[in-house]
């Protein structure tokens, strides 16, 4: 009988496992990296129709991040702050500055400057600010360091295992009360001090402000 | 010392215990070879035409039902408030269970050295598997959004959900997974050896190379053999616990819970047993027709039929059990619910399911114990598809029958199955049977190898072994 296949073949079997393999590790690791939040949300940093900095207002000025988004320990949703609200310094800083000419056109008309939103939560998610504020979790746990930004971008990922990370463990994330809008604020320089103290006073802020970090599917997808 | 030389007594095996040989007629090994190959090597016959442009068409009417019921969603079946399980778990249950005799007979057979396997075991092995595809589609439409069927597994993700390992349903997951992977490996290193042959037989160039494909290079050398046998039995060890562990599972989905009825430690056993007992049945159904269609009697030959109806028998006296003992435990547990939940099962709505279950699946079977039933193939073909009834009543008994009743007489309902049901179901024997018969047609149906190592000339203390020149060829 003659060979049907060429010698080469024998080594056939072996290249398909060792390829198969190599398929399944390289498939894996493109899912892992690729295919979620942290790689196709961290960053995403859209143009703004005015270019306002964060970092001057939160960070240099230090003005309180509740100055403008009044309603985030009152309502679940953080609001936007009307044009009126830039217009309480504005009309006399910088009054004439054509950076800000968008601004007080839209105070004069009433017609709202369309921001474009960066942190949302999909629609079968729900998430309330004021829940989470006022029980000690800062801006910065979800926002990052927007004191630091220029331009506001995505600084963390938002995906389902980074809310349970902390729903599964905040007393890691609980500060006191009147810390949540200090974005730069830690219980101590020193890194080691930080987390002792943090240890020792994460639970008693966990009573403190009943937190019941719920952990069940209806808690968040009601 | 004497010094005369004693005879060698050779024992005389008396005539009574003298078994019928496995394969009739002194067949030789080149006549299995040519019969078992001439059914994929042959014109096609009109009747397996005949056969499979219905099951085709049926197959088509699985694709329609289930792009209906993806696109449109689970409303389209049946299942309704207070009965949220119907067709759909019933026939997966089915299914799943019709499945377990091709690994009994693969496995624990081999393992317990009944010959009269090798016969049977290919044709039962794909069985298995084309019967687990079909149970399959179940779970995995039923969930509704099938585009999330890669949550059943556990693998890590950035939402950070795990399945819940404390389900039942998670476990029949790998079981029913591990089931099909392990019957497929199964059923392919058996072939090995046979696809071989027909490789040495093929005549066109693109038969040579499919088959030699799939021979993985066999040349039956010693070597060879012996890696295979090996292997083999290897897997027949790793299939052992699944025959028993893969039914206990699926009746795990039930027994877990704890609604009245489905409540019971009885499930487990009574489930291998009923599903071996099913798979029996349909193994007659597929085979009796086929034997004759193929010209394979001298191969599965009366007394193969006549083994796997006392197995059928067996299996159906065990369910017959489970089920008398139901009702005992109902009455002995002195639980209200309970005891409702079987009269209800007799007396209630649904009687007609009981009756047919225990018409089928108690009653029928009995006829098994006598030799000229077992030996009337008509009677043998017919009662067989009665055991796939009753089995198929059996799982609308529990399932059904233990929902639309349930505690409150508020929450009571009934179930009607719709059109898209039945529709599905019938789609899934086309799946099944068109499945079936590509493999008939071009995989060898019998297990050419192992038949030849069960007929008397492959004994070496065998007259009429060497005998023939043809013997040492595979």
């Amino acid at each position: 009988m003659s060979a049907i296949f060429p010698k080469w073949t024998n080594k056939l079997p072996l290249m398909v496992i060792v390829g198969g393999l190599l398929t399944v590790i390289a498939v894996t690791a493109g899912v892992w990296y690729y295919f979620t939040p942290k790689y196709f949300r961290v960053g995403y940093q859209p143009i703004q129709p005015v270019s306002f900095s964060h970092a001057t207002h939160a960070g240099q000025l230090g003005i309180d991040c509740r100055y403008c988004h009044s309603m985030v320990e009152k309502s679940w949703f953080s609001n936007i702050p009307a044009s009126s609200t830039c217009m309480n310094c504005h009309n006399q800083v910088l009054k004439d500055d054509p950076r800000l000419a968008l601004v007080r056109e839209s105070a004069a008309s009433g017609k709202p400057i369309p921001w474009v939103q960066i942190h949302r939560v999909p629609d079968f998610v729900y998430f309330n600010h004021a829940v989470h504020v006022n029980r000690g979790i800062s801006c910065v746990e979800c926002h990052g360091r927007i004191d630091q930004m220029e331009e506001v971008y995505h600084s963390k990922p938002l995906s389902m295992s980074f809310c349970l990370d902390c729903h599964n463990n905040p007393a890691a994330k609980v500060r006191p009360a009147d810390k949540i809008t200090d974005l730069g604020w830690t219980p101590s320089p020193d890194p080691a001090i930080a987390a002792q103290t943090q240890a020792q006073y994460g639970k008693k802020f966990v009573h403190d402000f009943r937190v019941e970090s719920l952990n069940n599917c209806s808690a968040c997808h009601r | 010392m004497s010094d005369v030389a004693t005879e060698i007594k050779v024992p005389v095996v008396p005539a009574e215990l003298v078994r019928e040989p496995l394969v009739q007629n002194n067949r030789s090994f080149g006549w299995i070879s040519d019969r078992v190959s001439a059914i994929t090597e042959g014109k096609v016959p009109k009747w397996w035409w005949a056969a499979f442009i219905p099951s085709l068409c049926l197959l088509g009417l699985l694709g329609a039902m289930l792009f209906y019921q993806i696109t449109t969603g689970v409303g389209v079946w049946g299942n309704h408030h207070p009965t949220m399980w119907g067709w759909d778990i019933i026939n997966f249950v089915w299914w799943i269970g019709i499945g377990h005799a091709g690994t009994l007979i693969s496995a624990i057979l081999f393992l317990m050295r009944q010959r009269w396997r090798t016969a049977v075991n290919r044709a039962a092995e794909a069985m298995t598997i084309f019967a687990v595809m079909c149970a399959g589609i179940y779970p995995g439409v039923h969930v509704g959004r099938v585009w999330f069927d890669w949550w059943l597994f556990p693998i890590p993700t950035y939402q950070g959900l795990w399945p819940q390992f404390r389900s039942p349903l998670m476990w029949d997951v790998f079981a029913v997974s591990t089931y099909f992977t392990v019957s497929v490996l199964f059923w392919y290193v058996g072939l090995i050896p046979d696809l071989a042959t027909m490789r040495d037989r093929a005549k066109t160039k693109v038969k040579q190379f499919i088959y030699g494909f799939f021979a993985l290079g066999w040349t039956g050398s010693n070597r060879h053999w012996s890696n295979y046998e090996k292997a083999y039995l290897i897997l027949a060890g790793l299939s052992t616990p699944l025959v028993l562990s893969v039914h206990s599972i699926v009746s795990l989905d039930f027994a877990v819970s704890q609604l009245p009825g489905w409540h019971t430690t009885i499930f487990p056993p009574y489930f291998v047993a009923g599903a071996v007992f099913s798979g029996f049945g349909m193994v007659l159904t597929l085979l009796i027709p086929l034997r004759s269609m193929c010209h394979l009697e001298d191969i599965i030959t009366m007394r193969h039929i006549d083994v796997m109806c006392k197995v059928t028998l067996a299996t159906g006296c065990i369910v017959s059990y489970a089920y008398v003992m139901e009702f005992i435990i109902a009455w002995y547990s002195g639980s209200a619910m309970e005891k409702f939940h079987f009269m209800n099962r007799a007396l209630g709505p649904m009687w007609w399911g009981w009756v047919m279950m225990m018409s089928c699946n108690m009653i029928v079977p009995q006829l098994f114990w006598f030799k000229k039933v077992r030996s009337n193939l008509v009677l043998v073909f017919i009662m067989s598809i009665f055991v796939n009834i009753g089995m198929w009543f059996e799982r609308f008994v529990i399932v059904v029958v233990g929902l639309y009743r349930e505690f409150l007489p508020s929450n009571w309902g009934y179930y009607k199955p719709t059109w898209v049901d039945i529709c599905t179901f019938l789609g899934t024997f086309g799946l099944f049977f068109t499945m079936f018969l590509l493999f008939m047609r071009f995989l060898p149906m019998i297990a050419v190898s192992e038949v030849k190592g069960v007929t008397p000339e492959a004994d070496p203390h065998h007259p009429s072994a060497g005998g023939h020149g043809n013997g040492g060829k595979h």
